[in-house]
């Protein structure tokens, strides 16, 4: 939903995406993407959302060309310079590195967290909840029960005791994050398929036969997965403070990694006389979660089938 | 009168003593009570009465929406069991739903709709029967791609009828097919479902609140109250006002009322 589907070059691209009669089903594809961006494009807000992000992932992708100096490079004798020293834009840490070019280098860390686990926790409801709503009866008990149970569970303490047991790091950060994240994503999944599952549209393919894996898979899934895809930017937020919490409490990424929870931690020892070691990773963490949330916003006016009923 | 079977009932309905059921314990509630019913092969017959008198419910239990139910359903036949029915038995019987406006998956194309279903099934040239399929219910080519949002309520359940007739049954269940359309539209879709029957021979079961719509449409008629139904008649019975039950005698009075 980020940019346009492969839009024809011929001068006439715009009427070929918002013409009412498509010839073929690239042709209807193309054209409900385009209206699902011409929808985001008119919520300035979302689209702030897109752009903070986009700048994010570009900083990630080329932190190596804009770094002014190497994230791992110790220089004792310019530690904790303040912001705007010389060769310095941010300042130093402790041991001396350079926090803009660390921030940079984090930024790969974050975004890399987040995109696994947007790709496993929702996933992973995504199949619970829906098998649950759809089988009913014992299936669903026993499904949601299990859910119930993860769901009880404080969710830092739940990853905290996972990365205990996995070890620290952050690949086991992110599977700790995600088999504590996908309990609210199955609950959603479950009540729509719940709505969904007596539709006359799911009776009509019924009469055709299908299968319930079919009809899970291909009738299901797909009005389902934009509640979750809104679910999943609001919650990223989260998942990315969870992560910093995570490195805050030195069970996430290891030093010297820069990722930006720990280099909160790393500042809160000079909090009161170097405000800024901690504070600009900490404005990172801050801009990221926004610029999800209001992408969030702006998807769910987009996405949400109730909203665009005709 | 119902569970006779002949050599030639291969399009037919023979409903005996169909009694079905919501709810379990003291919430269960009987919405139909012993119904016997006997369509012929290539006959249109229709079921009247006002909503809640089980009329759409015995339609759900031939289909096998409906699992609570007792008594006989034989199809062609063959005795249908309680849950479950067979491939054959979804390309004998298809099912047009009342509101055409949820009985169409919002996000699948109308080329997708009738391409899975002719999957489903079985068939191999699926492009071809598609464009059959479009023409014969009065849609064109240009329709194919779209999405149920970008066709009219009319349009829509003409794809819903397409999508009925791609296995090829014999027999239509018509569940209020024209009750959510306006009534310049209810005129072509009935006009249209007569035509599909005389070209194909096709046995129709109607349900229906509006004795005009089914007199329009079928032979014989059964009207149902409370789960019952209380009376049997002609299509020409009904014509001349013939009826014995004080209820149908009503209907028809109110139905006249509504003409005059």
């Amino acid at each position: 939903m980020t940019e346009l589907p492969n839009p024809q070059p011929k001068p006439g691209w715009r009427e070929w995406l918002l013409t009412d009669a498509p010839a073929s089903r690239g042709q209807a594809r193309a054209a409900a993407w385009y209206a699902g961006w011409l929808a985001l494009r008119g919520n300035t807000l979302a689209m702030f959302g897109l752009l903070v992000l986009l700048f994010l992932i570009l900083c990630a992708l080329f932190a190596p060309l804009l770094a002014s100096q190497d994230p791992f490079v110790q220089d004792l004798g310019a530690r904790l310079l303040p912001p705007g020293s010389e060769g310095y834009i941010f300042g130093t840490d402790s041991l001396g590195r350079d926090i803009y070019s660390r921030l940079l280098y984090g930024a790969r860390i974050s975004l890399y967290i987040v995109a696994l686990v947007a790709l496993v926790a929702p996933l992973l409801g995504l199949i619970i909840g829906t098998i649950a709503g759809y089988a009913g009866g014992w299936v669903d008990v026993v499904l949601m029960r299990f859910t119930d149970i993860f769901l009880a569970f404080p969710r830092l303490i739940l990853a905290l005791a996972f990365v205990a047991a996995l070890g620290a790091g952050i690949e086991n950060a992110v599977l700790a994050i995600s088999l504590t994240a996908w309990p609210p994503y199955a609950r959603i999944a479950r009540a729509e398929t719940l709505t969904i599952r007596n539709s006359d549209y799911i009776h009509a393919i019924r009469l055709q036969g299908a299968g319930p894996v079919r009809i899970i898979t291909r009738h299901v899934w797909p009005l389902c997965i934009s509640s979750l895809v809104i679910r999943v930017t609001l919650d990223m937020a989260g998942i990315i403070l969870t992560a910093a919490g995570l490195g805050f409490l030195g069970l996430g990424a290891q030093p010297p990694s820069p990722e930006w929870g720990a280099m909160v931690s790393e500042g809160r020892k000079y909090i009161l006389d170097h405000w800024w070691v901690a504070t600009i990773p900490g404005l990172a963490i801050f801009a990221i979660s926004l610029a999800f949330n209001l992408l969030g916003d702006g998807l769910r006016d987009v996405l949400d089938p109730k909203e665009s009923k005709s | 009168m119902a569970n006779e079977m002949n050599a030639d009932r291969t399009g037919a309905i023979d409903i005996h003593d169909l009694h079905v059921w919501f709810g379990v314990g003291a919430a269960r509630n009987m919405a139909v009570k012993g119904v016997n019913l006997t369509v012929d092969a290539g006959q249109s017959y229709g079921l009247v009465g006002e909503s809640g008198s089980g009329k759409s419910t015995v339609l759900r239990a031939i289909a096998g929406l409906v699992e609570s139910w007792d008594g006989t359903i034989a199809v062609g036949g063959e005795t249908l069991k309680q849950r479950g029915r067979s491939k054959a038995f979804y390309k004998t019987v298809q099912m047009v739903f009342q509101d055409p406006y949820a009985s169409l998956h919002p996000r699948h194309t109308v080329d997708r709709v009738l391409g899975e279903t002719l999957q489903l099934h079985g068939f191999s040239d699926i492009d071809a029967r598609i464009a059959r399929l479009l023409d014969s219910v009065g849609l064109g080519g240009g329709f194919r791609f779209r999405y149920p949002h970008q066709l009219s309520g009319g349009q829509r359940q003409r794809v819903a009828i397409a999508r009925a007739l791609a296995p090829e049954p014999r027999i239509l269940l018509l569940d209020e097919p024209t009750s959510a359309l306006d009534v310049s539209v209810q005129a072509e879709i009935l006009n249209l479902l007569s035509d599909l029957r005389s070209e194909m021979g096709l046995t129709y079961l109607m349900v229906s609140h509006d004795l005009g719509v089914v007199g329009h449409m079928c032979e014989q008629i059964a009207v149902m109250q409370q789960g019952e139904i209380v009376e049997e008649l002609g299509v020409a019975e009904m014509r001349r006002l013939q009826a014995n039950h004080p209820y149908t005698q009503h209907l028809l009075d109110s139905s006249l009322g509504a003409i005059r």
